[in-house]
């Protein structure tokens, strides 16, 4: 290979991936712009003009339940979800990476150990659980667990990072009289902001995309999320209603894709350094 | 662990402690404000994991509707499974293919894409960001959607395929195809083990490089001495997440079978069989052991992944012990 090529060669590459990758996101935009005659009789991306209507249909919402009900809906869950991640996973995390207790290290191998459990485990009692309390059919089963730290991977990024924290800092909080509780408060969580910020995002996108979950608690249309909303569409194959579907689609994942832009370091960063220090 | 307990006689701290040994009294100051920051968790652990982990194992044993009590039943549920339930083996034969095939082939990819980001210089940034997104949107249903209208007759796919002379028709609706569908769409993600294994690469020490290349190691040697074991750890920890991770896949599998496994079965991954099972069907204990059942084969795939790991994945400040 001469100089020229070995230079041109791997951007080349790269930006012939790129292409591939984004053409199904490509694909999702136009398509919820096209005019139905169009979807399947052509391949090419631009339509005719745009069908700005299919937006107007996607927007009157499932069941009668309009769109901006559902995202606000999906906004409430994921919004819970990441204050309870967040609160209680830097708790948990400031006692495994600080503090002495006894069976700390039973815990937390207890901790680390769940990160594998398959969640369909759980799910049953869980769901039995709810039942009982009488919360299925509410956001409840859907917001609470994220109050008690059950999302161990959470809990470990943090404790991976405050782990890398200088102690100098806290201790001198301690030697001027700050107790535990202070010391976490003022010097150790402010510290942890981008473990923490990396919690938030990917707690609002897996939150937002999940599914399984949704389904299994949610029951009256109008406490649907938008995910839950897209399910309609499943059962249907005829490509007569692919421009509201995928208008609603591009609307369910405008969220995901905005905090993709604003976030994009603290998102990569983060799955690297949880990667590497596992 | 450097606690005392309440019938011994305080000890001095593990040698490796700088702090002076502190009296009892000390100790129990600092004992109790960690219970307090854990007591989320610990509830949690209990009353979601734990609990819940028992109450699955004993229903899997039972007969049970969620409205009448459940009823004991002893192996018939795990006896039904195994030897008379031809849908449960669809299920795992399914669910096994996918994992072999998607997950060797994405973490190719990954490595494949993070050697070539590395390579890249200026730019790098920007692909990685950019490789990664898919890593966000695949789990979500709209993707999903957009991956059947792919696949499905008139789909881009088909068309390109079809016009290269290869007529597959829609592969959503072939039982051979279909599973296929849900491969690729796993496959696209390669954006977060690639994260993880560039990070992995950048770590390696150019002076490796430098001295299998003084040594006279071409590229494709130093790949294979200096880049491979030195990455052999991040492989691991890659494959067991992904494993792990690829045995639970259920929105892309929902979205792609319509939601019931088909056609023919051939979509019906396991978690959508123990969702069929257990939350259309009504018959909880039936799903408890399915769970169950995933559990102990996920254990025991991890457990043989970390025997084997010894004898191909490298430590390097391990060395020489």
């Amino acid at each position: 290979m001469n100089p020229t090529t070995r230079r041109w060669l791997p951007h080349t590459v790269a930006l012939a991936g790129l292409l591939v990758l984004l053409y199904p996101l490509a694909w999702l935009l136009a398509t919820s712009l096209k005019p139905a005659d169009e979807v399947v009789t052509s391949l090419d991306l631009w339509p005719s003009h745009l069908e700005w209507s299919n937006y107007t249909t996607a927007l009157d919402g499932v069941s009668g339940v309009p769109v901006s009900r559902l995202l606000w809906n999906s906004l409430l869950i994921a919004g819970g979800a990441v204050v309870g991640n967040v609160l209680s996973c830097s708790l948990a995390a400031y006692a495994f990476a600080r503090l002495r207790f006894r069976m700390r290290k039973a815990m937390f191998a207890f901790m680390v150990a769940t990160l594998m459990l398959p969640h369909h485990v759980v799910l049953i009692p869980q769901y039995i659980i709810f039942n009982r309390l009488g919360m299925v059919d509410t956001y409840w089963p859907l917001i609470l667990p994220k109050f008690l730290a059950t999302e161990a991977f959470f809990v470990f990024l943090v404790v991976q990072f405050m782990r890398g924290l200088p102690r100098e800092l806290e201790e001198s909080a301690r030697i001027d009289g700050c107790g535990a509780f202070r010391t976490y408060w003022s010097v150790t969580l402010p510290l942890s902001r981008p473990s923490l910020i990396t919690t938030a995002i990917f707690t609002f996108i897996w939150t937002w995309n999940d599914f399984f979950t949704q389904m299994i608690y949610l029951f009256a249309p109008e406490k649907f999320t938008i995910t839950l909303a897209l399910r309609s569409f499943v059962d249907q194959s005829s490509t007569s209603a692919y421009g509201p579907m995928f208008a609603m689609s591009v609307l369910s994942v405008l969220p995901i894709v905005l905090f993709f832009f604003v976030f994009q370091r603290y998102l990569v960063q983060g799955m690297a350094t949880s990667g590497l220090k596992g | 662990m450097s606690t005392v307990s309440t019938t011994a006689p305080a000890r001095p701290d593990r040698p490796t402690d700088p702090r002076p040994p502190a009296g009892r009294r000390r100790r129990r100051e600092q004992q109790w404000p960690a219970y307090v920051f854990l007591t989320p968790w610990m509830i949690g652990a209990a009353v979601l994991t734990l609990v819940p982990m028992a109450v699955s194992l004993w229903l899997s044993f039972t007969d049970y509707n969620l409205l009448d009590p459940p009823r004991w039943v002893g192996l018939r549920n795990y006896k039904e499974m195994l030897t008379e339930d031809p849908r449960y083996w669809r299920s795992v034969g399914t669910t096994l293919l996918y994992v072999v095939v998607a997950v060797p082939l994405k973490l190719g990819l990954a490595l494949g894409a993070a050697m070539l980001l590395k390579s890249l210089g200026r730019g790098r940034a920007f692909y990685r960001s950019a490789f990664y997104a898919p890593s966000l949107l695949g789990a979500s249903m709209s993707i999903a959607l957009v991956w059947r209208a792919l696949f499905n007759d008139g789909g881009t796919v088909t068309e390109v395929l079809g016009s290269l002379g290869i007529h597959t028709g829609s592969w959503v609706g072939d039982p051979d195809l279909a599973v296929y569908v849900v491969v690729l769409l796993t496959v696209w993600q390669f954006g977060a083990p690639m994260v993880i294994f560039l990070a992995g690469l950048q770590q390696i020490s150019p002076e490796l490089y430098e001295a299998a290349a003084l040594d006279g190691a071409g590229r494709w040697r130093q790949f294979v001495s200096v880049t491979v074991p030195m990455l052999s750890p991040v492989v691991f920890f890659n494959l067991v997440l992904e494993m792990i991770q690829s045995f639970q896949v259920f929105t892309p599998a929902f979205a792609v079978s319509g939601g019931e496994g088909g056609p023919a079965d051939s979509t019906l991954f396991y978690t959508l069989y123990l969702y069929e099972r257990g939350f259309t069907a009504s018959h909880m204990g039936y799903a408890a052991a399915m769970a169950w059942l995933l559990l102990i084969a996920i254990g025991v795939i991890t457990l043989i992944l970390f025997r084997t790991s010894r004898s191909w994945v490298f430590y390097a400040d391990e060395e020489g012990r």
